[in-house]
């Protein structure tokens, strides 16, 4: 079991996600990184998308009631086991009645605690992911609390391999002001110029960033054809343009319909970065066409594999 | 219970809506028609085994498609899902239900239904009357858990939407938002006018399927008492 002591300011369990039920107005919601996540699972010795606890902003302290081989990844919220500071990007063990803490943040927004195993609790809907709008799954489809008992998997005597990830890596992932973007259903509803507007200027994350979507401010971008938009499905990352001319970028836990205009979409090799976006970051948007945007998704995921890691 | 016996013959447009995703127009406008066009193929869609596919998510007339692009190909993806819905001629069989939705229309549960009526200059009495009247059609079901998109609501209940949004609408909520009603199946914020409340439970995570109703079904609404509100509700649970 795992004791929160202190929760943080919103720390939920994770998984991949729960996919497939779209179709019933259930979006996937998931790791908001899940690239830190899925090497953060990689580094304990997981590879079935085991549940691992997501902090936000600013993270909390967790009692281990027992032994575990764990790994910290994703922005730096300041770690420590029994007030030692430990590395991150890297295989852990820490002991039973041992406490690991972490503080705010140094540089983006979410940081990821797997833990070898797993956390073990119910899946609803094939997933273990809490969708905090709607309060499904996780642990009573809310954050954690002061005083919340996570089971995790029983450790065996084996021993596993320990690892940790290159400087390079950790750089190139760290990397989140360009955000690179393919066409989406009504790119076409907008003028050249307005586009051009939308590339050429830096957009800022506003306050309202959260695991649903992000709205962002700069210069307004109007739409070109007035033409009422029939309710459509939503994909993740469709950054949509509001009334007001600006863009907010659909998350995690988006309605799975909308009916604004969508003027571009996240490429998938670019939508870990959005889930470490902090209110006042800076962002510019680039196009690439769908091969290359499956090029970089295809190098991205060659990156995350036990086999570009150092051994420890 | 009521089996539809449907064939498919229809041109469709598909583009990529982001590399992870494609979407299937199958129409151009909103009607029962094209909503029998999506069924059909989403019930393909269904009944396949293109690997990839992570979700299938239809709408008034359209079908969006999501994959992951590191299990296949975004093209090859693109050229399988052409194959599938325009060669394969197909024989269908859908089942729809008709589902009676009782709403207790109170003043506890419907704090704007004597806006409606003053808005609509009618009595909260006809309002009741005008919306327990069409036999409603699930067009599909999205936005959150669970809420149907219905058509058939009569015009002469229509009412703009809230100017500002309420942060919480109670679970079970039946609202009209312009020319549509809805139910709202979990607790969420929302900014359509409340008229009444349901006690039958639209989402329940637990059960296969999650969800009271599906695309292509027919709803009646009812009125009810408090008490009989309470009774079902209690039953519920």
């Amino acid at each position: 079991m795992i004791k929160v002591i202190k929760p943080g300011f919103q720390s939920t369990v994770q998984d991949r996600g729960r996919f497939g039920f779209s179709h019933y107005g259930i979006s996937i919601s998931g790791t908001a990184d899940s690239i830190s996540y899925k090497i953060g699972n990689l580094l304990v010795g997981n590879n079935c998308g085991e549940a691992a606890i997501e902090m936000t902003l600013v993270g909390g302290e967790f009692l281990f009631e027992e032994d575990a081989i764990i790994s910290i990844t994703g922005s730096d919220f300041q770690p420590k086991i029994e007030n030692k500071i430990v590395s991150m990007w890297q295989t852990l063990k820490i002991k039973s009645g041992e406490i690991i803490s972490f503080a705010n943040t140094l540089n983006g927004a979410r940081s990821y605690l797997c833990i070898k195993g797993g956390i073990k609790i119910q899946q609803i809907l094939g997933s273990c992911s809490t969708h905090l709008l709607t309060s499904l799954g996780g642990l009573n489809g809310r954050k954690l609390l002061k005083g919340d008992r996570l089971p995790i998997e029983k450790l065996t005597n084996e021993e596993i391999q320990s690892y940790k990830v290159s400087k390079q890596i950790i750089a190139l992932l760290n990397s989140k002001n360009i955000i690179r973007v393919t066409t989406a259903p009504q790119t076409n509803y907008f003028s050249k110029d307005v586009i051009e507007k939308f590339t050429s200027n830096k957009y800022v994350v506003s306050e309202e960033a959260n695991r649903m979507g992000l709205r962002l401010i700069g210069k307004k971008l109007e739409r070109e054809i007035m033409e009422e938009i029939i309710t459509e499905g939503i994909t993740l990352g469709a950054i949509q343009i509001s009334n007001d001319g600006m863009p907010i970028i659909l998350f995690v836990e988006h309605q799975t319909t909308g009916g604004y205009p969508k003027i571009a979409n996240v490429i998938s090799a670019d939508m870990h970065k959005i889930g470490q976006l902090r209110p006042r970051d800076e962002i510019n948007f680039q196009f690439v066409s769908i091969e290359q945007a499956h090029k970089l998704n295809l190098e991205l995921e060659s990156l995350i594999s036990i086999n570009s890691f150092d051994k420890l | 219970m009521n089996a539809k016996m449907l064939t498919l013959n229809h041109s469709v447009e598909f583009s990529f809506a982001s590399d992870r995703s494609i979407l299937i127009k199958v129409c151009d406008d909103i009607s029962p028609e094209c909503n029998n066009e999506i069924i059909k193929i989403f019930s393909v869609l269904q009944s396949t085994s293109i690997e990839g596919i992570q979700s299938i998510h239809p709408a008034y007339n359209s079908i969006l498609v999501a994959f992951d692009p590191t299990i296949i190909f975004p093209f090859k993806m693109m050229e399988d899902l052409k194959k599938l819905v325009q060669e394969k001629p197909l024989n269908i069989e859908y089942e729809t239900n008709t589902i009676n939705i009782p709403v207790c229309f109170d003043e506890e549960f419907a704090p704007d239904l004597n806006e409606v009526a003053q808005l609509n200059k009618l009595t909260i009495n006809e309002v009741i009357a005008f919306h327990t009247r069409p036999n409603y059609l699930v067009y599909f079901l999205g936005f959150s858990p669970g809420f149907p998109y219905l058509g058939g609501m009569l015009t002469e209940i229509s009412t703009p939407r809230l100017k500002t949004p309420r942060l919480k609408v109670p679970e079970g909520s039946v609202a009209i938002g312009g020319k549509q009603t809805g139910i709202y199946p979990v607790e969420s914020p929302g900014g359509w006018r409340l008229i009444g409340r349901t006690p039958l439970k639209l989402f329940s995570p637990h059960k296969k399927p999650p969800t009271l109703l599906r695309m292509g079904d027919r709803v009646n609404f009812f009125a009810i008492s408090k008490n009989e509100f309470e009774q079902i509700k209690s039953k519920q649970e």
